[in-house]
């Protein structure tokens, strides 16, 4: 089990007007032990940075962070991953001269799996993939897969997937929802899932909205994809947009 | 003859963990201490200075020639070797220096290479160097290599010096004719106050000649590297130089890249960075449970491969 209790981040801005930003605010979070949860929202809103703030990439300015009741708020990367917890990126680095077989025996570590599976799950032929450097050779959701195959290659307490379906237009949605079903099976590893797909969504235990930094409602998937249906057939365009648009100009298609 | 030091520096340079099957000169501390020859591939010392010619007889494939140096007194060895490589053969050469330093004079080895690739001739040249040993004596090496490729010849070199050299000025020039090839690839780390610069200098003089120069390097610490990549395109040709540089601490890397073309049908690319290691890099490695430390030395095994 994660928790997050009353957890502020704040960045230094870009600019140099000493311009710092909050990204989250007072998040009170907990993921309980094998259940899928989907964090949803606008872009920017802050789904990624609490992803980032459980993997201990952004470090709390408040707050804490427990795992299993134990306080892990002053733990690093690298020891909140060797305690389990793991992070697929949004944007997965390439890296000059590391194998894919490389990359995911560094992900299982002692963890004993076989990598033909892994690349299975994610919908690649071993075959093809295994000796290949992770460069530029390497396309958007290729990238994307081997990032997610790294991450069931481990044996976590939470994985968190940020964006997992992005730029994988063909992988069939079915073997990816099997894929994250069996995980949280296998090794009862809470996950959670950030997405905009409403075929994401089906999968959730809970689904957690997210906006302007901050946690704005906690609900289950039957009224979050309600509310999506609700939307798209109240969204009539030839009026005035009930999400601000105005007539025949923004949403006109 | 040879001793433990001798043979680890053997095993560095060459990957050798013993005397070598097929041609080999091994050439210790500016004498040359083993020497063997095979039917299609001879060895001569030279007359009139110090350095051996290699004679590859036309047609030979799949043979290889060992010619390692390694020092192990303070001395300054200075050597000329001449490679003649037979039409339509194809060989691998693996030279390379080690240098083993215990004292505090300097051990330096300054090597010219001269070959010439003959019509349609193959040939992969491997040159490692390295240094160990404790003593505050500098271990310097200057290579200068200097390849004609005729007409239909490929030429490849991998250039390879991680650690160990303090200071060290490559030189390597190359001239390409019709239809020839020539694909480089160097790897360079430096650390502590060493310093190295590559010079290399491509002539592509021939209808249809290409070169590819893929250079990657790491400077740590204190230690300075300077490159300078220059191709010159005198006909319809094609080269491409891509310079790759990760740098640390507070070292210094110059890439300094010079591409000229005398005909309008050579196309010339020269491609040149220089960055620390990716903060992504290092934080998708320690997501997976690496230390720093280990995430930094996984990103910079492979970029150096």
């Amino acid at each position: 089990m994660l928790e997050m209790i009353n957890v502020d981040v704040t960045l230094d801005g870009d600019s140099g007007d000493n311009g710092q930003v909050q990204v989250l605010k007072n998040i009170n979070l907990t993921l309980e032990n094998k259940k899928i949860y989907v964090m949803t929202g606008p872009n920017g809103g802050g789904k990624s940075s609490i992803a980032k703030a459980i993997m201990g990439i952004y470090h709390p300015t408040k707050g804490k962070i427990l795992l299993d009741g134990k306080d892990i708020t002053d733990k690093g990367i690298s020891e909140r991953a060797q305690l389990g917890v793991g992070y697929a990126f949004q944007q997965p680095p390439r890296f000059k001269g590391l194998k894919v077989k490389e990359l995911l025996k560094l992900a299982a570590g002692s963890n004993d799996v076989n990598q033909c599976d892994l690349l299975y799950d994610v919908g690649l032929c071993a075959q093809d993939y295994l000796e290949r450097d992770i460069n530029s050779s390497f396309s958007g959701g290729e990238l994307k897969r081997i990032e997610i195959a790294s991450i069931l290659a481990r044996n976590l307490k939470i994985a968190v997937f940020d964006e997992p379906e992005a730029g994988i237009d063909l992988w069939s949605f079915q073997r990816l929802s099997e894929t994250f079903e069996n995980m949280n099976e296998k090794y009862d590893t809470t996950i959670v899932i950030i997405s905009h797909q409403e075929r994401i969504l089906r999968l959730a235990d809970q689904v957690i909205l997210v906006a302007n930094g901050e946690i704005s409602e906690i609900t289950s998937k039957q009224k979050i994809l309600k509310d999506i249906e609700r939307l798209d057939s109240e969204c009539l365009c030839k009026e005035d947009c009930n999400r601000g648009g105005r007539v025949n100009v923004e949403c006109s298609r | 003859m040879l001793n433990a030091v001798d043979k680890n520096l053997l095993e560095q340079v060459a990957d050798l963990h013993k005397i070598p099957q097929g041609a080999y000169n091994i050439r210790k501390n500016g004498q040359g201490v083993g020497r063997n020859t095979t039917a299609n591939i001879d060895i001569v010392t030279k007359g009139d200075k110090p350095g051996i010619d290699i004679i590859i007889k036309p047609g030979t494939k799949g043979e290889s020639v060992h010619i390692p140096v390694i020092l192990s007194e303070t001395m300054n060895d200075m050597v000329y070797n001449t490679f003649e490589i037979g039409e339509d053969s194809d060989v691998v050469i693996v030279a390379g220096c080690g240098i083993h330093n215990m004292s505090s004079e300097k051990s330096q080895h300054d090597g010219v290479h001269e070959f010439f690739v003959r019509k349609g001739a193959h040939v992969k040249y491997i040159e490692k160097h390295y240094g160990e040993g404790d003593g505050s004596g500098a271990r310097v090496l200057n290579p200068k290599t200097i390849i004609e490729v005729e007409e239909d010849g490929v030429a490849e070199l991998e250039m390879i010096q991680i650690k160990g050299v303090d200071r060290t000025i490559r030189d390597t020039e190359v001239k390409l004719h019709k239809n020839a090839r020539l694909i480089v690839s160097e790897r360079l780390l430096t650390y502590l106050d060493q310093t190295a610069e590559s010079n290399i200098t491509v002539e592509l003089l021939g209808e249809d000649s290409s070169a590819q120069i893929i250079s990657r390097s790491v400077a740590q610490n204190d230690s300075k590297q300077v490159f300078h990549l220059n191709m010159r395109g005198f006909a319809k040709c094609r080269g491409h130089i891509q310079c790759d540089s990760i740098i640390m601490h507070n070292a210094q890397v110059s890439s300094i890249p010079e591409i000229t073309a005398f005909h309008s049908d050579a196309e010339l690319i020269h491609e040149a960075a220089i960055g620390k290691i990716a903060s992504e890099q290092l934080i998708k490695l320690m997501s997976l449970g690496l230390s720093e430390t280990e995430a930094e030395n996984t990103v910079l095994k492979g970029f150096l491969k």
